[in-house]
């Protein structure tokens, strides 16, 4: 009893499942299409849609050398025949390399853009601060189609257009805290040792947001993940067959009366994902920086 | 109060003159911007159509005055005519709006009646039993998109139980008034914002019954559920209220994914989806002009509310 008492403490504590999650996710993107024995984006049509935890009857698998077996698809199969599991390890990796790319770069940008707005001030402050709120008054889902419409749909502009959503989410609080940090003495004392201005914002403020901002690219990741997959079920984001998460909802959404599984599969691994993604960054954001908590 | 409003108006004036030239001025990125206006078959155009194309389209005056055209026309009501179905886009969006308003209204109220109670109640009964259910329906909220939700909502309600009061939508027709196909999508399309309005009401409220004038009430001797309804909740409520009032104009996009779900025959579904399947950038174009100024207009109004509900906002209003 009192182990399980210890341990229900532990996990309430740090957020356990949500790492495991998490790590889970980073192994199946990273070993995940190597292992499993299915194409990706070629299915056996006699399999369409088998349910899940079934074993094929028209497909075969070599094992080993004179070791054949029925087909196991944990996961059941698509419309086309197609491994639901094994498309769903590669749609981790294109969603994990998608956000990955889009909040390094958003942050980069955004930090830069508000320590620049932030320790120079007057009529440069004015100028950026006008920009973040022409963007935010951008309703993000429409710029997007229109981003596809006139360049073209696919992966780069998809991240592109995640970049331009994640940048912004950093300014505001960011620049708060430079404002801050930059009337402080040790700021002064390098201003009369000769530091330049960007010696000092590298090396002196850049330390101190550097808490806030791992914290808010945790607290966006999430939003960019859902923001990844809302794009790709409108069919403005990724495009079939490569089975980002979004898609692969989408495509199921026609068989929701016989074949469930086929959106309901993709669309819990979202919910997943992003759920752990809010308590790490929930965690993340009491443990190291405090102040942007509300009232809990 | 008046400086105030100025400054307010000034700045949602910007915003929209920003907002539009950033649209604008990506349809110029674009190598040659006459082929968005055409659809890949080309309409078999000789080279001199595709000269005049441009001469009609003013393609070929300097952007300044190809931007005000575009503006002043929009402006007007005159967003332009959509290439696939040939019809102008002012018609196309007054159309659907009843549609999408009435979807929008109703996921606004479930979010409204779900998230602010749901909020109270986390916080009067904090760390009880109430409060874990009320965080659980907020955490689902927030990790699932409207999609999920609602297409998780049809394999329940139509699916797995069949008779169930709710009936999904006909696709494609206007709906008659029938509450019933209501329910599923205005449940999807309010839940993830109930999650934030509890997450906020939550807050608000703890922040409130922790305050001086609620110990003081209390030490009068007002009783708890007194000092709950009467006191606290009425401060606790500014935030919320504010918020869901800017959720009305967030959903003008949020909602064409549940549009889509449902076949619900909105302005998201006809318009935004049906353009960019058809690759028909003047109907695109349009309409997301239109819910730029809807967006922009919501959030002044936002502003404003809450300069009244809150005097102490415009004390220090446009603070830096």
């Amino acid at each position: 009893m009192k182990f399980i008492i210890l341990g229900w403490q532990f996990l309430r504590r740090y957020p356990v499942i949500p790492i495991f999650i998490l790590i889970l996710l980073l192994i199946a993107a990273a070993i995940g299409p190597y292992v499993t024995p299915y194409e990706r984006d070629i299915g056996n049509i006699a399999d369409r849609h088998l349910s899940l935890f079934s074993t094929s009857e028209h497909t075969t698998i070599q094992v080993s050398k004179d070791d054949v077996v029925n087909g196991f698809h944990l996961l059941g199969t698509d419309h086309a025949g197609r491994d639901i599991f094994t498309r769903l390890l590669h749609g981790s990796r294109i969603s994990l390399m998608v956000v990955a790319i889009s909040i390094t770069t958003g942050m980069a940008f955004g930090l830069t853009f508000a320590m620049i707005s932030g320790y120079y001030g007057g009529i440069i402050d004015e100028v950026l601060m006008r920009i973040v709120d022409v963007w935010n008054a951008l309703p993000f889902l429409m710029v997007a189609l229109v981003l596809t419409l006139i360049f073209g749909r696919g992966l780069n502009i998809m991240i592109l257009v995640l970049f331009l959503v994640a940048w912004v989410n950093f300014v505001r609080i960011i620049r708060a805290q430079i404002l801050v940090l930059k009337e402080m003495d040790y700021i002064a004392s390098a201003k009369i040792c000769g530091a330049s201005d960007v010696r000092i914002m590298i090396k002196h403020l850049f330390p101190g947001i550097l808490n806030s901002a791992v914290v808010i690219a945790t607290l966006n990741t999430s939003g960019l993940i859902l923001a990844e997959s809302t794009l790709s079920f409108v069919g403005a984001g990724i495009q079939p067959p490569t089975p980002a998460w979004g898609v692969m909802v989408n495509e199921g959404r026609d068989y929701l009366s016989t074949a469930w599984w086929q959106s309901m599969v993709p669309s819990g691994a979202i919910f997943l994902v992003v759920i752990s993604l809010n308590f790490l960054g929930d965690w993340l954001r009491d443990r190291l920086d405090p102040r942007l908590r509300q009232v809990d | 109060m008046a400086r105030f409003l100025t400054q307010r108006l000034v700045s949602s004036f910007v915003s929209i003159i920003g907002a539009t030239l950033v649209i604008f001025l990506l349809v110029q990125l674009h190598n040659d911007p006459r082929e968005l206006y055409v659809p890949d078959s080309g309409y078999g155009l000789t080279e001199e159509q595709w000269e005049m194309l441009g001469e009609k389209m003013g393609f070929n005056d300097p952007l300044p005055v190809q931007y005000w055209n575009w503006i002043s026309g929009a402006f007007l009501g005159d967003f332009g005519v959509s290439l696939a179905q040939q019809v102008p886009v002012r018609d196309i969006i007054q159309n659907r709006m009843r549609a999408t308003i009435e979807l929008a209204i109703g996921g606004w109220a479930f979010a409204i009646l779900l998230g602010i109670p749901t909020g109270v109640l986390a916080a009067v009964k904090r760390g009880t039993f109430w409060d874990y259910i009320a965080r659980g329906v907020a955490i689902i909220g927030q990790g699932a998109p409207p999609f999920v939700i609602g297409l998780l909502l049809i394999v329940i309600f139509a699916v797995w139980l069949q008779d169930t009061p709710f009936e999904l939508p006909a696709a494609g027709r206007p709906p008659q008034f029938n509450i019933k196909t209501y329910i599923l999508p205005c449940i999807a399309l309010g839940w993830p914002a109930a999650a934030g309005l509890m997450r906020l009401t939550r807050s608000a409220m703890l922040e409130v019954l922790d305050s001086e004038f609620v110990k003081l009430a209390r030490a009068k001797g007002v009783g708890w559920n007194k000092v709950i309804y009467k006191h606290a909740l009425k401060n606790a409520l500014i935030t919320p209220l504010t918020s869901a009032l800017l959720l009305f104009s967030g959903w003008l996009n949020g909602a064409l994914v549940i549009e889509i779900i449902f076949g619900w025959p909105g302005i998201g579904y006809d318009a935004l989806f049906t353009a960019v399947n058809d690759n028909d950038f003047p109907l695109l174009q349009g309409t997301v002009f239109f819910f730029v100024i809807i967006f922009v207009i919501f959030a002044l109004l936002a502003d404003l509310l809450y300069t009244i509900i809150d005097p102490r906002v415009r004390l220090t209003g446009g603070e830096k």
